[in-house]
């Protein structure tokens, strides 16, 4: 029993029957981690990439070295970080965000360098006559050359979203009961790993499919010049 | 005699170890018409963009409407400006470029409103009653509603000069309007041009290689040769009765390139 669902281990197919509706409990977890974790990596990540982008070094080094050291440390460490040290300092995060936060920040170090490239294709006549036109850097920024970049790196952003799914497992060793997490405390109560753990593949598979098609469908649909604002 | 409204005092530019600018001087008269030619390289383009503040200087002082543009008085002293100092002085000036540089993802109306709503503070209501009526004025009414890539070059480039002038600037600049166009759209820009040109206020500083029209619409016109006005003077003179051996030779590689190296020609032609 598991979330108060009782498994049928009667045959193969009522055991797999049974213990659905279980792994979608784990899903709702993958998925709510997923869409944490990218909201942190897409916001994060722009932050950074404008951070490194300042003209002054006293800006863009801090944001250049955090973003290297989290590209070139392991998700598992930088997790086992956050949720084992800095409750020793106080701060005392669930299981559940400390693991959306480390994929967040994970994956800020690569969302930044997509943004990057993003901001440098617009072309720097764009600047040139937001600067012609008086416009400040601030309003230049956010009205003319981010709505450009944007819906560029559209579909690298997108890539970086089913990466992210595809890590929530790690979550699990710090007791985050999503979808692999619950299929491998099945196992173990039923001594049949097999039929968890491939529904927990095939609905992997059902995800980032999905994931997928719909970042292919809002590539084909933004307009490829830029978000127009109204 | 007037003050200038646009004097560039032994101005220099360098990028890296090549002088682009060496110890300019120039001026332009209020509401004078200025055509600068030269070859490709000679700095032409960089007076544009030095004044409308795209491209800094190494060297000199370069006065826009009796205040310095590059420099702040502070303590009896020149200092490098501000950028509330440049912003300010930036409202005397509006730019047409080669490349329109119209903004993709906004309507042409938007591309005229944007930079008066946020710049000039004006209402949305008087915003698009200017942007309707600059429109207008390029032949473009019906089109306010498009985006830029639906459109012509042509049709783009009076889109940018209208934007341009939806900041009511004093002086315009103009770098090379209908370079990056097909020929048989020139004419429609150039009429444009021609009509700005005949406001009396209006100060314009115009890069081109439509000798032409250069002649049609200037007051003066200054070849431009390393970085200095190699000649300068009204154009029936300078393109009917050239000076300097420079000029003659690249009036006559512009207006027939087959003959620009053929000696022969040339001499029949002195």
């Amino acid at each position: 029993m598991l979330f108060g669902i009782h498994w049928d281990t009667s045959s193969d197919l009522a055991f797999a029957a049974s213990i659905l509706p279980i792994l979608l409990r784990g899903m709702v977890i993958t998925i709510e981690a997923t869409v944490l974790g990218f909201f942190i990596a897409l916001v994060l990540g722009l932050v950074l990439a404008v951070l490194k982008a300042a003209p002054t070094r006293i800006v863009s080094w801090p944001a250049l070295v955090v973003t290297e050291f989290v590209r070139d440390t392991p998700l598992l460490v930088q997790l086992f970080f956050l949720y084992y040290v800095l409750p020793e300092y106080g701060i005392v995060l669930p299981a559940f965000l400390t693991g959306a936060l480390a994929l967040g920040v994970q994956y800020s170090a690569y969302t930044s360098e997509v943004y990057r490239a993003g901001l440098e294709a617009v072309n720097r006549g764009q600047h040139e006559a937001a600067r012609a036109l008086n416009l400040t850097t601030t309003r230049t920024f956010t009205h003319i050359v981010l709505p450009q970049a944007v819906p560029r790196v559209i579909p690298a952003l997108g890539n970086y979203l089913v990466s992210i799914m595809k890590d929530v497992p790690v979550l699990s060793v710090v007791t985050v009961l999503e979808m692999l997490n619950v299929a491998k405390i099945i196992g173990d109560r039923t001594f049949n790993y097999m039929i968890p753990l491939s529904m927990v593949g095939g609905l992997y598979l059902i995800l980032t499919i999905l994931a997928s098609a719909g970042v292919r469908y809002l590539d084909l649909k933004l307009p490829k010049i830029g978000i127009p604002l109204k | 005699m007037s003050e200038p409204i646009i004097k560039f005092d032994k101005v220099v530019k360098r990028f890296g170890s090549v002088t682009v600018l060496n110890e300019l001087d120039f001026s332009v008269s209020p509401g004078e018409k200025v055509t600068i030619i030269g070859p490709s390289g000679s700095g032409k383009s960089t007076v544009l963009r030095i004044l409308m503040t795209l491209e800094s200087i190494n060297d000199g002082v370069v006065w826009v409407d009796g205040e310095p543009l590059w420099h702040e008085e502070r303590g009896g002293k020149l200092q490098a400006a501000s950028e509330k100092h440049m912003h300010r002085m930036r409202e005397k000036l509006g730019m047409v470029f080669q490349q329109f540089n119209l903004f993709p993802h906004m309507t042409v109306r938007r591309n005229l409103t944007e930079a008066p709503i946020r710049v000039l503070k004006l209402s949305k209501k008087e915003a698009r009653e200017r942007a309707d009526r600059l429109l207008e004025m390029v032949g473009l009414q019906d089109q306010a509603d498009k985006y830029p890539h639906q459109l012509s070059g042509g049709q783009q480039q009076r889109v940018g000069i209208a934007r341009a002038c939806a900041m009511r600037p004093r002086i315009m600049l103009f770098d090379e309007p209908t370079s990056a166009l097909d020929p048989e759209l020139v004419g429609e820009v150039l009429n444009v041009i021609r009509n700005l040109a005949e406001e009396h206020d209006l100060t314009m500083l115009l890069v081109t290689h439509e000798m032409q029209f250069a002649r049609q619409i200037s007051d003066r016109v200054c070849f431009f040769d390393r970085g200095r006005i190699c000649e300068e003077g009204p154009p029936s003179e300078l393109f009917s009765e050239p000076k300097e051996a420079r000029t003659k030779e690249f009036l006559r590689a512009v207006v027939d390139p087959d003959s620009a190296k053929g000696e022969k020609q040339a001499s029949a032609e002195g």
